[in-house]
């Protein structure tokens, strides 16, 4: 391809935040070319999970409902584990799905969304050319000017980055140094074919278009993770997500802990009879706010998504999709509306701003903090499921007193009273 | 696969691979990795791909990548002297993700 034959954007990367930006460029009649290193969109990304549908919404009204979605959260629940004690605490609000409106989350298969997005985009006018791993970036004179992908060049008035987590093309434009591993951690995942009505019972679910979403604490042998289970239509997602540094420290397999957690007595039961079909890992972002990179464009190139550190984890949900569609929409926006290449940029982080993607990220950055509370993922647990352990023993002696004896399992597990305020501090903030 | 208790070998049989034959997508430097002390390696890959052989010396088979990158973010001492996504259509293709 020659240089006068370009095309206005090349996005690398058909995950979320690449369609959702083709989505937008194509509507507004730009000539955009989607590059995906997998067969097919989504055949090389794994998430947990489930996402906000307000981000579909704003990308078009109406998208939610023709997504492939599996089930609509119904119950959110957050687990803790201690030994193979348990407490799960289950939330039902039906607020969240008033008829009329879009449910607020549906639990997601990467592979059949992925393709339906893209999808989309093609419908918008898109090209999407999958198959085909994209090696480096074209430089002249100092602008970035396209892409080289085995012997074949390519180029455009900006290529956008939209190649994930562990995104190579932002390295090589040299606005990404190497992945600091404290940022980041490590997800396994297994997805566990059910069928729909056991789901259901086992769940308590009252129709196969409602679910559950599960994050799971005390799972990771103390290492700063967490498990997640999401129901789909018939199948579970199971995973844990762990910080890589810890593991080495603690030396022990992250396959092995999260076959624990597989098995675990109140896990285990939720899956029997079950049939596992796939296997997965994938990094994840855990830096919120602060793992945005300084700078996330230059001339003729900018990142969103994951390539661009997009991700919130507030230990009780996870928000990395919405944000790379909303990321999608803000640079197609700023592409539209830029005059020249050399305005991209700037537009770029004024559109990050007005679709609340920047200040959504601020708000929750003091999460990082109380997360990097250590003892949140073993004695905090164990000192719950120990206390319920208590307060639900009876024999034929009296009882101690409960605030004694909370007090004491604080000491046995750890836990000083200075401790809980000092979190306590760190979550007033948030 | 029932639930069980399985090994990374038996999970990693369920996925579609489509391995590249000529041309892997890491590489390691044995001389480099035997001075690697901690060898975060070992227990970071969700595919447990690297093991210790015999000698005390890391194997590795590219095979069963997920594709994730975590050996490459922890791999310090740069025992790991080429890591790339697989050649397209190569490496790994989900039906599920
Ligand atoms: C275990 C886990 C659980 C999670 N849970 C949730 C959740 O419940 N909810 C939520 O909202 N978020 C969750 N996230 C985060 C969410 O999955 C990500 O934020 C989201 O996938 C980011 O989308 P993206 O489009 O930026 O990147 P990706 O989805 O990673 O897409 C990047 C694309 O680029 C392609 N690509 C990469 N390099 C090249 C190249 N050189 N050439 C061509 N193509 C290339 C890839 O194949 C891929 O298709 C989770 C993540 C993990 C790992
Ligand atoms: S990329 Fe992930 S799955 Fe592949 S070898 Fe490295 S750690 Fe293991
Ligand atoms: S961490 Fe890197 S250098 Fe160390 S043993 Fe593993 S691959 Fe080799």
């Amino acid at each position: 391809m020659s240089e006068s034959e370009k095309f206005d954007a090349i996005i690398v990367g058909a995950g979320p935040a690449g369609a959702a930006c083709a989505y937008t460029l194509a509507r507004e009649g730009k000539e955009v070319l989607v590059i995906e290193r997998g067969d097919t969109p989504g055949s090389k990304n794994v998430t947990g999970g489930r996402i906000y549908t307000y981000a579909l919404e704003m990308l078009d009204q109406g998208l939610s409902e023709e997504a492939a979605l599996e089930r609509k959260v119904t119950r959110e629940q957050v687990m803790l584990l201690g030994g193979q004690r348990a407490i799960t605490i289950d939330f039902h609000d039906p607020s969240f799905n008033r008829d009329g409106h879009p449910p607020m989350s549906y639990t997601v298969l990467r592979a059949p969304f992925d393709e339906w997005l893209a999808g989309k985009a093609e419908e918008m006018g898109a090209m999407v050319a999958c198959g085909i791993r994209v090696d480096g970036l074209i430089e002249k004179d100092g602008k970035i000017t396209g892409v080289i992908a085995g012997e074949d060049e390519m180029y455009a008035d900006v290529v956008v980055a939209a190649d994930g987590v562990n995104s190579l093309l932002a390295q090589k434009a040299g606005l990404i140094g190497e992945i600091d591993f404290n940022t980041v951690g490590v997800g396994v995942k297994e997805v566990i074919e059910l069928p729909a009505s056991t789901i259901e019972e086992r769940f308590r679910l009252t129709n196969p278009e409602e679910g559950v979403a599960c994050m799971i604490l005390g799972c990771t042998e103390g290492i700063h993770g967490g498990g997640f289970l999401y129901t789909n239509k018939e199948s579970i997602s199971l995973g844990c997500v762990f910080m890589p540094g810890e593991v080495a420290r603690h030396k022990k397999s992250i396959q092995e802990i999260f076959q624990d957690l597989k098995m675990h007595p109140a896990v285990y039961p939720l899956i029997a009879g079950g049939e596992t079909v796939e296997y997965s890992g994938h990094l994840v972002g855990e830096a919120g706010y602060r793992g945005i990179p300084k700078q996330i464009y230059r001339e003729g190139f900018v990142m969103i998504g994951d390539a661009a550190g997009f991700v919130i984890n507030t230990g009780y949900s996870v928000r990395g999709m919405d944000l790379a569609i909303l990321s999608g929409i803000a640079a197609a926006r700023a592409i539209v509306n830029a005059s020249s290449p050399a305005e991209i940029g700037p537009l770029y982080m004024q559109e990050l701003e007005r679709i609340q993607l920047l200040p959504t990220m601020r708000a929750t950055d003091g999460y990082f903090d109380v997360l990097q509370t250590g003892w949140l993922y073993d004695r905090m647990p164990a000192l719950a499921t120990a206390v319920m352990a208590d307060l639900y023993s009876v024999d034929a002696q009296p009882p101690a007193k409960l605030s004694r004896g909370i007090r004491e399992q604080m000491k046995a597990h750890g836990i000083s009273v200075w401790d809980v305020i000092k979190l306590g501090f760190k979550g007033v903030k948030i | 696969m029932k639930i069980e208790r399985a090994e990374a070998a038996q999970l990693l049989s369920l996925n579609k691979f489509n391995v590249d034959e000529e041309e892997p997508h890491i590489v390691l430097n044995k001389d480099i990795c035997r001075q690697c002390t901690d060898k975060p390696c070992l227990y970071v890959c969700p595919a447990v791909l690297y093991k210790l052989d015999k000698n005390g010396e890391i194997s590795f088979d590219y095979a069963g990548c997920l594709e994730c990158g975590t050996c490459r973010v922890m791999c310090k001492n740069k025992g790991i002297v080429k890591w790339e996504y697989p050649r397209g259509t190569f490496g790994l293709s989900l039906r599920y993700g």
